[in-house]
C-alpha cells in the first residue's frame, strides 16, 4: 500500500505556505521537488569531501571521484546502458541536445534531412534549426492532430534515405502525450538514420531501457526527477560517441596536450571538459536511488490515478477545455477557461498558494496549432494528493468567478 | 488645470487602502481593466507591443496640447487592470512630469510583487515604455 503521508514527509518544501496558504505544487513538469535524502547528500558532499575529481592524489579527491563515478554507474544501471562510459554528465537536457547537434554539424551534407516533431520543446527545435542553417540540411516536421498526438503515418512518409537524424521527445512537456518512440526508432533505423530522444519529461514517470529501445541518444535532466538543477545526462551508443567530435575544449577532456596537437581523452571524459558539477552528479545518483526505492511502477500507477481524478474534476467546470487528450499521456493537464487568458488564471491560483505554469511552455508551435496564446498547465508528481487537486479545482472555479 | 501625478497616485493609494485582502484588491483591478481606455484597433500593431510580458500589451501615445494621452489594451484582464492604473497616473500629463515621476505608489497599493523585473507580466517594462514615450515627446518639445 502506497503511503503518501510518509512520502510527503521526505519533501520539506511541501509543508511551507505560499501567500498564506499551504503550498500546492503542480509545476512538476518544470522542476520536481527535492527529498531530504538528496538535500542531505548535497550537505554531506560540501561538509565532508568537497574536492576536485580525477586528478587529485589526495584522499578527499579520491573519495569525491569514487562517489561521482559511482553516480555514473547508478545512472547507467537505471537507464540500462551497456557501458558506464556511454553516460555523459551534462548540465541538463538542453546541453545534451546541443552537444549532439554540434557533433553532427561536421557529419551532415546539404542533401541530408533531419526530422523533428511538432510536439517539441524549443530546446529540441532551435539547436536543429541552427544546425540546418550551418549545414544547409533540411528540417522536416512530423505534424500533430487535435488530440495532441503525432500523426505517425506522416512520419512514415517523411522518412527517406536522405534522413540522417530523427529527434522526438519521449513525452510532450506542454501536453503530456507519450510518443510512440519505439516505432519511431525502428523505422528511422530502417533508413539508416540516428535517433535522439528527449527524455526530460519521461524520466520522472517512466523507467527507460535504452538498450531495449535501441535508441542512439537519450537525454534527461536530474531536476525533473528529484535531483538538483544544473546536472543531467546524455546517453549515447558507444559507436556514436566515438564518432562525434568533442563539444568543448578544456581540462578533463584531453589525454595529451602540446602546442602542436591535442589527443582527446577516452569516453566519457572526451565530452566532459572542465571541472564538472561534482556535487550535482553525486546528488543525481542519490535522486535516482530515491525514486527507484519508491518504485517507478508504483509512481506510474499513483500518478495515473491523480490524472484521471483531476481530469474528471476539472471537466466538471463549465467552459474548461483540456488540450492534449491522448489516451497515452502522463500526469500533465494543459487547459484554458473559455474567454479567459491563462496568465490571469495562473495569477489568481498563485494567490491561493497553487503553483502552476502558464504560457506557451517553450512549445510555441503547439500553441499556434491550437490558435491559443498559451495554457494553464498543472503537472502532478507522486507526492501530490487528491486533496491538492480539490484545492486546484476550487481555485480554478474562483478564478473563473473573479475573471468572468 | 492638471491634477498632478502625485495627487492621482495618492488618490489610488486611498482607494486601495479600503480593501482588506488580495481578493478585493484584485477584483478592483479586474474592474479597472474593464474600463481601460481602449487603444484604437489601427494601433494594435506589433510595433506597439510591449516586450517582456506573458500576455500581450499594446500601448499607443499621442501628444495633445503638450500633454501625452495614452491608450492601451491587453489580452489578459489583470494586466489590463495594471495598465489602467498606470494610464490613469500618466495620461494627460506633461512629458517632463512623466519622466520625473516616481512609481513608489505601486508598492503602497500592494502590487509590489508585480514590480520585480523578472516577473512575467512586465509591469516594469510597461512603466519603462510609458516613460520612453515621454522622453521621445520631450525631445520634440525642446
Amino acid at each position: 500500500m502506497y503511503n503518501i503521508e510518509n512520502i510527503r514527509k521526505d519533501f520539506p518544501i511541501l509543508s511551507r505556505k505560499v501567500n498564506g496558504n499551504p503550498l500546492v505544487y503542480f509545476d512538476n513538469a518544470a522542476t520536481s521537488q527535492t527529498p531530504q535524502q538528496v538535500i542531505d547528500c548535497i550537505v554531506d558532499y560540501y561538509s565532508n569531501y568537497n574536492a576536485n575529481i580525477h586528478r587529485g592524489v589526495h584522499s578527499l579527491s579520491q573519495e569525491a571521484t569514487d562517489k561521482y563515478e559511482q553516480a555514473r554507474k547508478t545512472i547507467q544501471q537505471h537507464f540500462n546502458a551497456k557501458h558506464t562510459h556511454e553516460i555523459i554528465f551534462t548540465s541538463g537536457t538542453t546541453h545534451g541536445i546541443n552537444l549532439v547537434a554540434n557533433g553532427f554539424s561536421s557529419l551532415l551534407k546539404k542533401e541530408d534531412e533531419i526530422i523533428v516533431s511538432a510536439l517539441e520543446h524549443h530546446s529540441n527545435i532551435v539547436p536543429w534549426q541552427m544546425l540546418c542553417n550551418s549545414t544547409g540540411t533540411t528540417l522536416r516536421v512530423i505534424p500533430m492532430n487535435d488530440q495532441g498526438e503525432l500523426v505517425i503515418s506522416e512520419f512514415d512518409k517523411l522518412l527517406s534515405t536522405n534522413t540522417k537524424l530523427v529527434f522526438v521527445n519521449h513525452i510532450s512537456n506542454a501536453l503530456g502525450t507519450i510518443n510512440p518512440i519505439k516505432y519511431i526508432i525502428e523505422k528511422a533505423h530502417q533508413v539508416g538514420a540516428a535517433v535522439l530522444i528527449d527524455g526530460a519529461q519521461a524520466c520522472p514517470h517512466i523507467k527507460t531501457d535504452v538498450q531495449e529501445l535501441d535508441v542512439d541518444f537519450y537525454v534527461a535532466s536530474a531536476h525533473k526527477m528529484c535531483g538538483p538543477t544544473g546536472i543531467g545526462m546524455l546517453y549515447g551508443k558507444e559507436e556514436w560517441l566515438k564518432k562525434l567530435p568533442p563539444y568543448q575544449g578544456g581540462g578533463e577532456m584531453i589525454a595529451e596536450v602540446t602546442f602542436e596537437k591535442t589527443t582527446y581523452a577516452d569516453l566519457p571524459h572526451k565530452f566532459e571538459a572542465g571541472t564538472p558539477n561534482i556535487c550535482g552528479g553525486i546528488a543525481f545518483g542519490t535522486a535516482l536511488d530515491y525514486m527507484n526505492t519508491v518504485g517507478f511502477d508504483t509512481i506510474a500507477a499513483y500518478e495515473n490515478d491523480l490524472l484521471q481524478y483531476a481530469t474528471k474534476k476539472l471537466l466538471e467546470i463549465g467552459g474548461l477545455k483540456i488540450y492534449g487528450t491522448s489516451k497515452q499521456k502522463t500526469s500533465v493537464i494543459s487547459f484554458n477557461l473559455e474567454g479567459i487568458h491563462p496568465y490571469d488564471v495562473g495569477t489568481i491560483l498563485d494567490k491561493l498558494g497553487i503553483a502552476v505554469r502558464t504560457g506557451h511552455h517553450c512549445a510555441q508551435p503547439i500553441m499556434d496549432f491550437y490558435k491559443i496564446p498559451g495554457t494553464v498547465r498543472a503537472s502532478f508528481a507522486f507526492y501530490n494528493t487528491k486533496a491538492e487537486i480539490d484545492a486546484l479545482v476550487e481555485g480554478v472555479k474562483k478564478a473563473k468567478m473573479m475573471l468572468s | 488645470m492638471i491634477v498632478t501625478i502625485e495627487a492621482i497616485q495618492n488618490e489610488i493609494i486611498d482607494e486601495f487602502s479600503m480593501f482588506d485582502d488580495w481578493e478585493e484588491r484584485y477584483q478592483y483591478m479586474i474592474d479597472l481593466g474593464k474600463e481601460l481606455p481602449l487603444i484604437d484597433d489601427q494601433y494594435k500593431t506589433d510595433s506597439n507591443l510591449i516586450k517582456g510580458c506573458q500576455s500581450k500589451v499594446w500601448v499607443h501615445a499621442e501628444m495633445k496640447d503638450d500633454k501625452i494621452e495614452f491608450t492601451a489594451d491587453s489580452d489578459a484582464i489583470i494586466t489590463k487592470g495594471i495598465i489602467a492604473i498606470l494610464i490613469r497616473v500618466f495620461s494627460n500629463q506633461h512629458p517632463k512630469d512623466i519622466i520625473n515621476a516616481d512609481t513608489n505608489f505601486i508598492d503602497k497599493i500592494g502590487l509590489k510583487e508585480h514590480l520585480s523585473p523578472t516577473r512575467a507580466n512586465g509591469l516594469v517594462s510597461m512603466v519603462k515604455q510609458l516613460k520612453m514615450y515621454a522622453i521621445a515627446y520631450q525631445t520634440q518639445l525642446n
